[in-house]
């Protein structure tokens, strides 16, 4: 008789983590491929639905999108989690010092992308590039790109609207991180920088850490269990705004508001996004909502990436290694850069 | 005596980390002191721009993630 391993071997054994995660991969395609009949089927056996129209589109709208985007959520943090594990700042940094401008800003946003950031580092992040030779504009590419192409932005936009919108938030992010982090090179302001920042002299720091598989596959695992731990709740919540939304308030009620015709929906989306600071999967959810409504996508994906990348407690860190005038001046370019992008999308969408 | 440091701006994983080095000091009986580097200056001047982080007698261990007990007991011994 075979003996059947139990989780605890398979998981101790050299091959039990990637098959365990082929396993996984497995049972998600079969549960997503059902997903929707499944969520139909729960929604019709709810009694007494049928008589409340609102109640049931909202009902539905919420028992189909919470398990979606949260197993997308699960699949992309997975995956993003074993894509980090190979950059470390430290890779970063060493690929970027030196490098000139132009390059080393297309460089920087894409390895914002990648690199494991958390905005509690930021400033110890943006004190080892200064001192290892990164240029100040390709500096502020890696620390513009790092928390506004979010991972988990990315993937809630390809659930709710599909791979287009995913792709033009992907690609304007990136471009704004580049051309901001670029203007602000060329202002000159390396002046702006506290002075004492210049004088540091920072050990060396570790060497690279060089992961098995194993590792990186655990390392997914890892960033599975910390990040949607996490955002669930938020999650949730979002989606639950955005259910009400979908099933009381009335179609285009928000279009003389949020619209096309509205010049004023952008600014006003942007200035407001800047105080605010929730986290991408919370906010995604209600902004699919807002467009259902009416609202036009460029002033909600301004409001968005306002949200995400324009945070105060953010800048109140930052605050410590820049003078007020960089403040101002970071502020106000990544602001124009993200207006622009919202009347691009209006004006073409 | 081992002097241990723990670098990291007061997050959630620092006090983890901070935890299990303190753990992993006693089950091996170590002379130990630990400390709690919480200033982001004096954690850029060990080079660490990811936290939390483990240094030993000043030399830098581990960055940017928790590392497991065994694992700390091998960087501290």
């Amino acid at each position: 008789m075979a003996k059947i391993p139990n989780t605890k071997t398979l998981l101790g054994s050299k091959l039990g983590p990637s098959v365990a995660v082929v396993a996984s991969f497995g049972v998600w395609g079969v549960v997503y491929y059902f997903l929707e009949p499944l969520s139909r089927w729960a929604t019709g056996s709810i009694p007494g639905l049928g008589e409340w129209p609102r109640l049931r589109n909202a009902a539905a709208f919420f028992i189909y999108e919470a398990p979606k985007v949260l197993m997308l959520l699960v699949l992309i943090v997975f995956v993003v989690g074993v894509v980090r594990s190979f950059f470390s700042p430290q890779r970063t940094r060493r690929l970027l010092s030196g490098k000139k401008e132009a390059t080393g800003n297309a460089l920087a946003s894409l390895l914002g992308v990648v690199t494991p950031f958390c905005s509690c580092s930021a400033v110890p992040l943006f004190i080892g590039f200064l001192t290892a030779g990164v240029p100040l504009g390709v500096t502020f590419s890696f620390l513009i790109a790092a928390p506004m192409v979010n991972e988990v932005a990315l993937v809630l936009l390809f659930g709710l609207f599909g791979w287009k919108v995913a792709a033009l938030y992907l690609g304007t992010g990136l471009g704004i991180a580049m051309l901001a982090g670029f203007v602000l090179g060329k202002l000159g302001l390396e002046r702006q920088v506290e002075d004492w920042v210049w004088k540091i002299r920072a050990q060396e720091g570790s060497a690279d850490e060089i992961l098995p598989w194993n590792g990186r596959l655990r390392a997914g695992v890892a960033a599975v269990g910390e990040i949607t731990g996490k955002v669930w709740p938020w999650v949730l919540l979002g989606i639950a705004v955005g259910a009400f939304i979908h099933g009381y308030v009335p179609e285009n009620f928000l279009a003389s508001l949020m619209g096309k015709s509205a010049w004023y929906s952008v600014p006003v989306a942007v200035l407001l996004g800047i105080p605010m600071y929730s986290n991408a999967a919370g906010i995604i959810p209600v902004v699919h909502a807002l467009i259902e409504k009416g609202a036009s996508l460029g002033t909600v994906l301004a409001f968005m990436m306002s949200v995400i990348a324009l945070s105060l407690p953010e800048l109140i860190l930052l605050r410590k290694v820049l003078k007020p005038k960089l403040i101002g001046f970071f502020v106000g370019v990544v602001a124009t850069g993200i207006l622009l992008i919202g009347y691009l999308f209006n004006l073409v969408l | 005596m081992k002097k241990l440091q723990v670098l990291g701006s007061g997050c959630a994983k620092c006090k983890t980390l901070a935890d299990l080095t303190a753990k992993a000091a006693v089950d091996l009986g170590l002379a130990y002191e630990i400390q709690k580097v919480t200033d982001l200056i004096e954690i850029s001047q060990f080079g660490v721009m990811a936290t939390p982080a483990l240094a030993v007698d000043g030399e830098v261990k581990v960055v940017g993630r928790v590392p497991t007990l065994e694992e700390i007991k091998k960087m501290i011994s």
